[in-house]
């Protein structure tokens, strides 16, 4: 097999909640409180081969954007490795370094809270090619043209403000942006579904288009299953900070594995005219500062068994090329 | 028996006053509903659903009016009524949840004193009545230990059960017509689910018109009885969900429809609608659609008129994909 173009090893992201004023005096009068841990991402494998598309999937607050986050080098992992093209990031130097770094690239979908107001287009995106040495200055206005043309906007009007551009427009700027530096991989964080569907759809294509000619690799975090399915190759699951299935997009939508899966693909709405009765998944997803013991999704699950609450389940191949973490795939009998 | 709809909007006109000039907001609106039914308002954003619900709740403020038309809730015109006499039908006959909660609730007060006002604001009911009542309604809506959560702060509860409480407030007078403008969209698909699931359940038991405003195809497909599709201040096509999404008449419902990713098109660009949504103060004369169309002729410089055809469906184009023979 070839070396993949991305993969990470046990990553793990930390984040360390301070305790609030309450608390820190409830400690001083003697109360065992610590400041609390948050495992935003929890002990991930994952694999990524050049050309592919992987979706993140998962609810609110799982950790897709963190997890989004460290593959893009923005938050170091607090353990395991992330691996470029078979190189460790971490203990890359120098002119390697750089080049990893840039290799990879973000973009938000949110692009009004991503873009500095007050700098100007063509400055928004020629800033790091010429930073990292990419144009030189007298050149990166050309450069920019050309960029803006590949993602569908009118260098015209390049020296407006982001303000100056519908929501659209915007979502183009910040992926022109990313794309400036000849980046291998795209990480896209569609973090809030900011844009109406007719304009949401340019930007897929959009996307898709990008990847055939320039062969990009995405790593796609999105709430919108149907967004994933659509664009996606592989799919990656995540409750709670883990992956909980990972699989060919078309096998995970037409057979999920898992019961988290399952209840998700379950309550995603489709454009069929049947006048369906929404049953639900039960509770909320539960804090990730006290995650339940065991499989982190006992308590909502349906099929929980007593060894659910008492073992983590591992991510095993469950099929060729399938991965699932749930006690029930031992148990054959019971596998769905 | 042919009941008069619990709400029947005519003709309805919406202005706003602006540096740019008087722009109309919503030009010339009509749909009903029926008791227990509910009508989906689909459409991009600025095409004016919000501008719609709020209209129907009588809370335009200056610098906006109700220009023209009139908005009859069981036969009585809204539009011709007093501030105070508003008042007294929202939040008992008539309800709206908006897409943050926080718009309805109060962030220095319990819970229970919110729910408990609201309760005695419409009925004359002991105190430790209308507390019981509270928690009835928060129990209602999904909320586990309701006693317990009823002297919680908004800001203690996660974004989804902050709009279930939001929904307990507005259904706990069984009003007979609730607006809910885009309600889920902030939440996840489970949240929306369960949120969905419950406005369904409550609102077939209390007989409740449900307007139900989103720019998410999907959650009408599967939610709405009827649909209106909504396009620069007009609704370009209504009919029945069933109808209009396996048939759409108009062709920007038709481009919403192609762009909506699917199962079926995987991997395939998805079929775009060109251009984007145009302001309002610079609409183009005739169709505003047109600069967007691909079926566009010199024709569509002019007002399309309202073509009723099929069951119960109309449209606003002069050159639509379903004709009215067809659809006969
Ligand atoms: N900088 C931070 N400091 C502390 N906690 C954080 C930080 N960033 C994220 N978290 C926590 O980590 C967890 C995962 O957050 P993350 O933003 O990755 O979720 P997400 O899956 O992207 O959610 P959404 O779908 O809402 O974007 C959450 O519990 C969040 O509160
Ligand atoms: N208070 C206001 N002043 C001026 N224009 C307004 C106001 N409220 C809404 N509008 C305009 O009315 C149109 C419809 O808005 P709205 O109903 O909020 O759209 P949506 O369909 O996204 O809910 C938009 O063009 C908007 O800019
Ligand atoms: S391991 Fe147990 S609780 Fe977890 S998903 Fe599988 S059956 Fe459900
Ligand atoms: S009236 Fe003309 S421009 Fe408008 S939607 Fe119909 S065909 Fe297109
Ligand atoms: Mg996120
Ligand atoms: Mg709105």
């Amino acid at each position: 097999m070839t070396t993949p173009i991305l993969s990470l090893e046990g990553v793990s992201k930390r984040f360390v909640k301070p305790l609030d004023t309450a608390q820190k005096i409830a400690r001083l009068l003697g109360s065992r409180l610590e400041a609390q841990v948050v495992r935003a991402v929890d002990g991930i494998d994952l694999e990524i081969a050049e050309g592919e598309v992987v979706g993140l999937v998962g609810e609110s607050g799982c950790g897709k954007s963190t997890l989004g986050r460290v593959v893009a080098g923005i938050y170091p992992p607090s353990e395991g490795t992330v691996r470029y093209k078979g190189a460790d990031t971490a203990t890359l130097h120098g002119r390697e370094r750089r080049a990893a770094e840039l290799a990879v690239q973000m973009v938000f979908q949110d692009p009004m809270a991503s873009l500095n107001p007050r700098l100007r287009v063509v400055d928004i995106i020629g800033e790091a090619p010429v930073v990292h040495g990419l144009v030189t200055r007298r050149d990166v206005d050309a450069y920019v043209c050309e960029v803006m043309t590949r993602v569908g906007l009118d260098p015209a009007t390049r020296k407006r403000y982001p303000h100056q551009f519908s929501g659209g427009q915007r979502a183009r700027i910040g992926i022109a942006r990313a794309l400036a530096v000849n980046p291998k991989v795209v990480v896209c964080d569609e973090s809030t579904a900011a844009l109406d569907v007719s304009i949401q759809a340019q930007v897929l294509n959009l996307f898709m288009k990008l990847r055939e000619e320039l062969g990009l690799t995405y790593l796609f975090v999105s709430h919108d299953l149907g967004v994933v399915e659509h664009i996606a190759d592989r799919v990656a699951v995540m409750y709670l900070g883990r992956i909980v299935e990972l699989a060919p997009a078309e096998e995970l939508f037409r057979k999920p594995n898992h019961p988290y899966t399952q209840a998700l693909l379950a309550e995603v709405p489709r454009l069929e005219p049947k006048k369906k009765t929404f049953s639900a998944l039960k509770g909320e997803l539960p804090s990730p500062l006290h995650p339940p013991s065991g499989c982190h999704f006992h308590p909502r699950c349906p099929f929980a068994m007593p060894r659910c609450k008492a073992e983590k389940p591992m991510l095993k191949e469950v099929a060729p090329g399938r991965f699932s973490t749930c006690h029930l795939n031992d148990e054959p009998a019971k596998a769905a | 028996m042919t009941s008069q709809p619990i709400l029947e909007v005519r003709d309805l006109v919406v202005e706003f006053a602006t540096r740019d000039g008087v722009l109309t907001a919503i030009n010339g609106v009509s749909f009903h509903v029926d008791r227990g039914e509910v009508l989906g308002l689909v459409g991009e954003s600025g095409s004016g659903k919000s501008v719609t619900g709020l209209a129907i709740l009588g809370l335009i403020d200056a610098p906006g009016r109700i220009a023209s038309g009139s908005i009859l809730l069981e036969g009585e015109d809204l539009t011709r009524m007093r501030e105070a006499q508003l008042r007294r039908l929202r939040g008992k006959r008539l309800a709206m949840i908006f897409q943050d909660p926080m718009t309805t609730l109060n962030p220095v007060l319990r819970v229970d004193t919110q729910m408990i006002e609201a309760i005695t604001a419409h009925e004359k009911v002991s105190h430790k009545a209308a507390r019981a009542k509270a928690r009835d309604a928060l129990a209602k809506v999904g909320i586990p230990s309701p006693d317990e959560r009823l002297a919680s702060y908004p800001h203690q509860f996660s974004g989804g059960m902050r709009q279930r409480v939001a929904i307990a407030i507005a259904l706990l007078h069984r009003p007979a017509l609730l607006v809910a403008d885009e309600p889920t969209t902030a939440l996840d698909v489970t949240i929306q689910a369960q949120i969905l699931s419950e406005v369904q359940t409550l609102a077939q038991e209390a007989g409740t018109a449900l307007v139900w405003v989103t720019h998410d195809l999907s959650v009408v497909a599967g939610l709405a009885d009827r649909v209106a599709v909504m396009y620069a201040g007009r609704i370009v096509e209504q009919g029945s969900v069933a109808d209009v999404l396996e048939n759409p008449a108009h062709p920007y419902t038709a481009g919403l429809i192609g762009s909506v990713p699917s199962r079926n098109r995987r991997g395939v660009p998805l079929s775009q609608i060109p251009g984007m949504t145009p302001s309002l103060a610079k609409l183009p004369p005739g169709c505003a659609f047109a600069p967007r169309c691909a079926r566009a002729d010199a024709g569509c410089r002019n007002d399309p008129p309202v073509v009723a055809f099929g069951t119960a469906r109309m449209h606003r184009c002069f050159h639509p994909l379903v004709t009215a023979e067809a659809a006969a």
